[in-house]
C-alpha cells in the first residue's frame, strides 16, 4: 500500500490531532469502521496534506469506551460518525446529531448492516433515534413534505420544507430512501468482479467510481498499470465529465425555464453520449476500467471526429448562456455559499472551487495519466448559482480540450490489461476526481483474497452534506435553481 | 429570448425519424445483450457462469455430461464479462436491445418458447392509448443510469412528444408506471402507493435489470428483488440501462404500436 502512509494514533489525541492537521493546512477527506477481526473494530481517518501528492491516515482503535467526536472541530465528519455509528455500531461521544442518517427509512434491527456475522463487541446501531425535525411554532408556518416520488423524471429523495410565505425557515432533505446496501454487497465478492459493482453505485459516474475503485485495488496488490491504460482511462473520464457538465447546463436551464437553452443542452448531452458509445460501447462508458488497466480500447477515431462536431455546438451554446441576462439573473447571488462554510462541511468538487477553494485531485494528487496530461483547475470565488456554473463551463471546456490534447498524439504503447490481485489481507486507497467531486475507496481483503470491506465516499454524500446550508433562509422560488447549480445525485449519496 | 427564437428556428428540427421511419435510432455501436450459441458450448466449461456476477448465466447440476449454461436475460447487466472470458465463441458481443418481453419467461433461453407460435391481440381498450400515453416513472432504487435515460427521452433527438407519449407528475393521469430499481425497502410503500392512484386501466413497465430481477444489489438487506411479487408487470424490459430506444420500443408495445421481438430468450433478426 502506498497511496495512503496509516499511523497509529490514540482516540484521545484525536481531537488535538485534528487542530493540528488543519492548522496545518490539511484537509479531513473521509472516515471508516472496518473490523480486523469479529471482536476487533478499528476506525480510519484518511486526510491530505498540502503539497503531498499521497493520502495521510490515521488507525484508531476502538476500545469498548466511545470515540470522541470531531464533528466539532470538522463538522464536514459529523454525517461519517453517524453513518458509522448505525452501520458499524461504533459510539461515538459528545456528537451534536446523534440520529440516524442512511438507516432512518429501514426497519431497525439489532445490529449495524456492516457488523460482522459473529461479532461480539457492543453495538449502538440499534439505539439511534430517527432523525427528527425542530420544533416550528408560528400560525403562518407551513409544512411542505415534498417527495419522495416527485413531479418529472427524477430520482427518489424527500424534502421536508418549513415556510413562511416564500421564506424557507428550515429544510430536511430524506436521501436515503433509496439506500441500496452498495458498501456491504462488495463484501465477500471476488475483488475484479467487483468493479462491476462499482461501476453501478452512480451510473453517471461510472468511471469514476470504478477508476477510484481499481486503483485501491492495485494500491492492495502493488500494481502499476501501462501508460497505455492509463491514457485510456483519462480520456474516459473526461468524456464522463463532457457529457455530464452539458447535462448540467440544460438542467440548469430547465430551473430558469429557458426552454431552448434546456433542449439544447440536453441535445448536446445526447450527442456526447452517443460519441460515448462509438468510442467504448456504451453511453455511460461502462466495462471500460478494469483492475491492472482498462477492458477495451477506446475507438479514437470515433472520439475526435465526434468532438471536431461537437465542440463548436458547444462553444455556441456557452456563448447563447452567457448571454442570456433573464438566465443569469437568476443565478447571479442566488444561494451564496462561502468559502468557509464550503471548507468545513466538506464541499468537493465544483462547488468547493465555486467558493474559491483551489483543489482537484487530477492535479494534486495525480493519477491515470494526468500527470503527463494536467488539467487546467477553474476557479471562481463569489461561490453563488453563477459561480458553481460559471467553473463548471471552463471545466467543460478544458475536458474537451484535454481529450483532444491526449489524442492528438499516438497512444502510448504498453499492454491494455496487466495482472492485478491483492493479496490475502492486503488493503489499499484509490480516488478519483469525478464531474461531481472526490470519489474515494478504500478496501481491505479477507484471509482468502476476497473483499472483506470496501468503503465508497462519493461527492454527492459530501455535496448534500453542505447545501441545506445553503437553502436556509433562501426562498421558494429559488430552490429548484439552487439544487440544480449544484448538480447532486441522490445514488452517490444513499449508495 | 429573441435570441434563443432566433437560434431554434435556425437550428430546425434535430429528431430522429426513427421509429416512424428509416433506422437512425441513435444506439450506433451500443453494445446490447451478447449472442448465445449453445451448439458452440464446449462440455465441462463453466468460464461464463463463473464470472457472471448476477447469475444470469448458470450451469444446472446434472448427471449428463454435456450439461449447457443455462441463460436470463432478465439478470443481464450488459457487462459484456461472458464474451471475453468464452473460449469457443458461444457468446459473443451484439448490439441486440429490443429486448420487452410480456412474459418474464421470455427472456429465459428456452428454443421450445423460441419457436412457438403467438398471435399478438392489441386489446380493444389500449386502442385510446396508442397516440396518447402518459407516463408516471417511480425511481424504487436504480444508480441514475436509468433515470439518464429516462431523461434523454424528452431531448430533442428522441423528443418523445412526437409519439403522443408523455411524463406525468401525477399518477391520477398516468396510463403507465415505469418502475427503475430493485425496490429498496424504503421505497416499497411510496411505490404502491403511487401504482393505487393510478386509474384503470393502468400498465406496469419493469424498466431495467434492477427492475426486472434485483441487479447487483438484489435481496440485500436494503433491497427486493425487482417488481414480481411487488405489482403486476405488463412488460419486463431489461438492460444496464436499457437505451432510449429500447425504453421507446417498450413504451410502444403498451401502445399497440410495436411487436414484442424477443421469445424464448432469442431475438428476431
Amino acid at each position: 500500500m502506498k497511496n495512503c502512509d496509516y499511523e497509529n494514533v490514540d482516540a484521545a489525541d484525536l481531537k488535538a490531532r485534528t487542530e493540528r492537521l488543519l492548522a496545518d493546512g490539511g484537509r479531513m477527506q473521509g472516515l471508516y469502521a472496518w473490523f480486523p477481526s469479529a471482536s476487533h473494530a478499528e476506525l480510519r481517518y484518511v486526510a491530505t496534506l498540502p503539497g503531498q501528492t499521497q493520502f495521510v491516515g490515521w488507525s484508531v482503535d476502538v476500545g469498548d469506551d466511545a470515540i470522541p467526536s470531531l464533528a466539532g472541530v470538522c463538522p464536514l465528519l459529523g454525517w461519517h460518525e453517524r453513518e458509522i455509528m448505525e452501520m458499524s455500531g461504533v459510539a461515538f461521544s459528545g456528537h451534536p446529531e446523534p440520529a440516524r442518517l442512511v438507516t432512518a427509512c429501514l426497519p431497525r434491527g439489532e445490529r449495524g448492516p456492516l457488523e460482522p456475522d459473529r461479532v461480539t463487541r457492543a453495538s449502538v446501531a440499534a439505539d439511534l433515534p430517527a432523525p427528527s425535525l425542530p420544533a416550528v411554532s408560528g400560525r403562518h408556518v407551513q409544512l411542505l413534505p415534498f417527495g419522495p416520488v416527485r413531479a418529472d423524471v427524477l430520482e427518489s429523495a424527500q424534502f421536508i420544507f418549513l415556510y413562511l410565505g416564500e421564506g424557507i425557515l428550515h429544510y430536511h432533505p430524506n436521501l436515503f430512501v433509496k439506500h441500496r446496501g452498495m458498501e456491504r454487497q462488495f463484501e465477500g465478492m471476488e475483488p475484479a468482479s467487483a468493479t462491476l459493482v462499482a461501476e453501478r453505485v452512480d451510473g453517471v459516474d461510472t468511471v469514476a467510481h470504478s477508476l477510484a475503485y481499481v486503483q485501491a485495488l492495485e494500491d492492495a496488490a502493488n500494481c502499476q498499470v501501462s501508460e497505455r491504460a492509463a491514457w485510456s482511462r483519462l480520456v474516459a473520464a473526461e468524456l464522463e465529465r463532457i457529457y455530464n457538465h452539458l447535462h448540467y447546463l440544460g438542467h440548469l436551464c430547465h430551473t430558469t425555464t429557458l426552454k431552448v437553452g434546456e433542449a439544447q443542452g440536453k441535445l448536446l448531452e445526447e450527442r456526447a453520449k452517443q460519441i460515448n458509445a462509438r468510442a467504448s460501447g456504451s453511453r455511460f462508458l461502462r466495462s471500460v476500467i478494469w483492475p491492472g488497466g482498462v477492458r477495451r480500447e477506446l475507438d479514437v477515431g470515433a472520439i475526435a471526429s465526434g468532438l471536431r462536431v461537437l465542440k463548436p455546438q458547444v462553444e455556441q451554446y456557452i456563448a447563447l448562456i452567457e448571454r442570456t441576462t433573464s438566465h443569469l439573473d437568476r443565478l447571479i447571488s442566488t444561494a451564496p455559499l462561502s468559502q468557509k462554510l464550503a471548507f468545513d462541511q466538506g464541499a468537493t468538487g465544483p462547488i468547493e472551487r465555486a467558493s474559491g477553494i483551489d483543489r482537484d485531485l487530477r492535479r494534486d494528487h495525480p493519477y491515470a495519466a494526468y500527470r503527463t496530461l494536467p488539467p487546467s483547475v477553474a476557479l471562481a470565488e463569489e461561490g453563488d448559482a453563477f459561480a458553481r456554473m460559471k467553473v463548471r463551463i471552463a471545466e467543460l471546456r478544458a475536458s474537451i480540450a484535454l481529450v483532444e490534447r491526449a489524442i492528438a498524439e499516438p497512444a502510448p504503447d504498453g499492454p491494455l490489461l496487466v495482472p492485478c490481485a491483492p493479496a490475502a489481507l492486503a488493503e489499499g486507497l484509490g480516488w478519483a476526481e469525478s464531474a461531481r467531486g472526490t470519489v474515494l475507496y478504500a478496501v481491505h481483503m479477507d484471509g482468502e483474497a476476497r473483499l472483506a470491506r470496501v468503503k465508497i465516499k462519493s461527492p454527492s454524500f459530501s455535496n448534500w452534506r453542505v447545501f441545506p446550508s445553503t437553502v436556509h433562509d433562501s426562498n421558494m422560488m429559488d430552490y429548484a435553481i439552487n439544487e440544480a447549480s449544484f448538480g447532486l445525485t441522490i445514488s452517490g449519496c444513499a449508495r | 429570448m429573441s435570441l434563443w427564437t432566433w437560434f431554434g428556428l435556425k437550428t430546425g428540427s434535430a429528431s430522429t425519424a426513427w421509429p416512424l421511419e428509416g433506422d437512425d435510432d441513435g444506439q450506433q455501436d451500443v453494445l446490447g445483450m451478447p449472442r448465445y450459441d449453445p451448439d458452440e458450448c464446449e462440455p465441462d466449461c463453466n468460464a461464463c457462469a463463473n464470472v457472471c456476477v448476477t447469475h444470469a448465466i448458470s450451469l444446472a447440476p446434472s448427471p449428463d455430461m454435456a450439461v449447457r449454461p443455462e441463460v436470463d436475460w432478465g439478470r443481464c447487466i450488459v457487462c459484456q464479462r461472458c464474451t471475453e472470458v468464452c473460449p469457443t465463441g458461444a457468446f459473443t458481443a451484439s448490439g441486440d436491445w429490443a429486448l420487452g418481453v410480456h412474459e418474464r419467461a421470455d427472456l429465459k433461453w428456452d428454443t421450445q418458447m423460441s419457436e412457438r407460435v403467438v398471435h399478438e391481440v392489441t386489446e380493444r381498450t389500449r386502442r385510446p392509448f396508442a397516440r396518447s400515453l402518459h407516463i408516471r416513472h417511480v425511481d424504487a432504487g436504480s444508480c441514475n443510469g436509468c433515470e439518464s435515460e429516462l431523461q434523454a427521452l424528452n431531448n430533442p433527438y428522441y423528443n418523445l412528444h412526437r409519439l403522443g407519449i408523455f411524463f406525468t407528475p401525477s399518477p391520477r393521469f398516468a396510463d403507465v408506471l415505469l418502475v427503475t430499481g430493485p425496490v429498496t425497502k424504503a421505497m416499497h410503500g411510496p411505490l404502491l402507493q403511487t401504482w393505487e392512484a393510478m386509474p384503470a386501466p393502468r400498465w406496469v413497465i419493469a424498466t431495467g435489470t434492477c427492475a426486472v430481477s434485483g441487479g447487483v444489489t438484489g435481496g440485500n438487506y436494503a433491497c427486493g428483488t425487482g417488481l414480481d411479487g411487488v405489482l403486476p408487470v405488463d412488460i419486463y424490459l431489461p438492460g444496464c440501462p436499457p437505451n432510449p430506444a429500447a425504453l421507446i420500443h417498450a413504451l410502444l408495445m403498451i401502445a399497440g404500436r410495436s411487436r414484442q421481438r424477443m421469445r424464448g430468450g432469442q431475438i428476431e433478426r
